[in-house]
């Protein structure tokens, strides 16, 4: 079933329009990468699916019911930068969102639970890479181990939907594809939803099972804020629920990354 | 021939330049006082540092014949109750209302215009108010240091929760926290630390406040001391008293600095990327 419906929505700040006539849904285990020109709406798109922001017109609906307009553990969100508590270790950050589901009033944990919650956000940051930086703050941390640590922090309430706001956006071209391949890793292991916005079209072709364009397609020079941005394309790239390991995944992705194809399987592109 | 703004002094070298001043105007201080004291012994104006070092010996050691007490030691350690109390309560003010008014919209509207007003109006005009309202005890001296440095400490805190990058609380958010334990885990830890920092920036205030109120009504403090002696010009008690109050204030301010950087290790280290 889908587990997020978008329908029509649009939004406006006074007479600037910025979204118009979005509509999608988003299946259960679908990754979905959604790219346009800096300043079309992708961020705002994505602001409303956060419930940081409420749209003007139209709907989201999330497993059918309506978003709660605010954030919530439903949601899990990283950021391009500021996802991780400065003040905490790694092995806290991971483990914080257990303590204030399980401690209401000190959102601290103690005894057993904690133990149980340290045991689990070590596994978690093992499965991110971050095995041994358990207990280093994020200022000791790399740009890449950061973002690390914000995917582990996020997945450990298992959100229903994972939400990536051009997370790997700062990192160096090297640690992005290591970032890649872990995001693709975790997505296909743990049967994640995830919605991730992008400027990077080898990125967004890369990764996503789905790439969605969002572009402004009218424009009034006299009045630029008169028309805002819609979906252009929905491409369906047919490697969704595919693992990494599919060549056929590898191969097709736009020829991002024809290397890691075995030989004999000629890249096909989707599109 | 490098621009000036190039030339950096090595270690040793920064080190005899930020003497240099010290000794320039103890040499100066010195060479003045040896001229006056050539012309008229009795002078009082200018002591000589042995003078100032003997009468500072025997305000630290001799008891008073009548109490018992010793008067530097009575003097310091009552400004240092009224300080450290006024700066403890307005650190706790400041913290409390400075969270909450920087984090909540409903507490910023109707408590901010409040502070704003407040620190506006100079805390030495309402000094008689004090006085006549609260008593002159030590209730007043306390009361006028926090309000000459609580609405300070409190607009500082708020601006700092305000600074908090808004992803940071989105994601606790998404992590399921709510606002009091947005308060407790991710809010707090991050802003005491700036509270510290902004109570060293207050404390030259608190100082001047504490000092104004003694010299007005006291029985004892170290601002209650200079301002007695000073009608007869015991300048070799006012100078120590000034160098003390210094020290004093040095080791206070030091004090908070090193308290943070224990304390806080990931503070100053590079906010998260």
């Amino acid at each position: 079933m889908s587990a997020l419906q978008v329908r029509r929505l649009w939004k406006e700040y006074g007479r600037q329009v910025v979204l118009e006539n979005i509509s999608l849904e988003v299946e259960s285990g679908e990754f979905v990468t959604i790219i346009g020109a800096s300043g079309c709406g992708k961020t705002t798109l994505l602001r409303i699916l956060l419930g940081e922001e409420r749209p003007s017109r139209g709907e989201v609906l999330l497993d059918g019911k309506p978003l709660p307009d605010e954030p919530g553990p439903d949601r899990g969100v990283v950021f391009q930068k500021y996802s991780v508590f400065p003040h905490m270790t790694a092995l806290k950050n991971v483990m914080v969102g257990e303590e204030f589901a399980g401690a209401p009033l000190t959102a601290w944990l103690l005894g057993k639970a904690r133990r149980e919650t340290q045991r689990r956000a070590l596994e978690m940051l093992a499965a991110v890479g971050l095995a041994n930086a358990g207990d280093k703050y994020p200022s000791e941390l790399s740009g890449g181990m950061q973002q690390r640590l914000a995917i582990a922090q996020a997945l450990m309430r298992r959100p229903r939907i994972l939400l990536l706001d051009e997370p790997f956006g700062a990192l160096d071209p090297g640690i992005r594809s290591d970032m890649h391949e872990l995001i693709l890793d975790l997505w296909s292991k743990l049967k994640l939803t995830i919605f991730m916005t992008s400027h990077d079209i080898k990125e967004s072709f890369y990764l996503g099972g789905r790439v969605i364009v969002l572009d402004r397609v009218r424009k009034d020079p006299h009045e630029p804020g008169a028309y805002g941005a819609r979906i252009t394309y929905d491409l369906p790239l047919g490697h969704a629920r595919r693992g990494r390991d599919d060549p056929r995944r590898l191969a097709g992705a736009a020829g991002a990354d024809v290397r890691a194809a075995p030989s004999g399987i000629s890249p096909e592109i989707p599109v | 021939m490098k621009r000036l703004i190039n030339l950096k002094p090595e270690r040793g070298v920064g080190i005899v330049l930020g003497a240099l001043p010290f000794v320039i105007v103890l040499a100066v201080y010195v060479a003045a006082s040896a001229t006056r004291l050539a012309e008229n012994a009795d002078d009082k104006l200018l002591p000589s540092l042995a003078t100032m070092a003997n009468t500072f010996v025997r305000l630290a050691t001799e008891e008073n014949r009548r109490t018992g007490d010793v008067v530097l030691w009575v003097d310091t350690g009552a400004s240092l109750r009224r300080l450290l109390t006024g700066v403890a309560i307005s650190m706790i003010i400041g913290l409390t209302v400075g969270v909450i008014t920087g984090l909540i919209p409903y507490m910023q509207r109707t408590l901010s215009p409040l502070v704003k007003v407040l620190s506006m109006i100079p805390p030495l005009a309402v000094l008689p108010v004090l006085f006549i309202t609260l008593g002159v005890d030590e209730l007043s001296k306390i009361v006028l240091i926090v309000f000459g440095i609580a609405p300070f400490i409190t607009r500082d805190v708020q601006q700092r929760v305000e600074e908090l990058p808004v992803e940071l609380l989105i994601k606790a958010q998404t992590l399921g926290a709510s606002t009091w334990q947005l308060i407790l885990r991710i809010v707090l830890p991050q802003v005491v630390p700036r509270l510290l920092d902004a109570t060293r920036l207050a404390l030259g205030a608190a100082w001047l406040f504490l000092i104004a109120a003694e010299a007005i009504a006291a029985t004892e403090g170290l601002g209650y001391r200079i301002f007695l002696v000073r009608r007869f010009l015991d300048m070799d008690v006012i100078l120590p008293y000034v160098a003390w109050i210094t020290l004093l204030a040095f080791a206070l301010d030091l004090a908070l600095r090193l308290l943070n950087r224990a304390v806080f290790p990931w503070y100053g280290a590079g906010a998260a990327r």
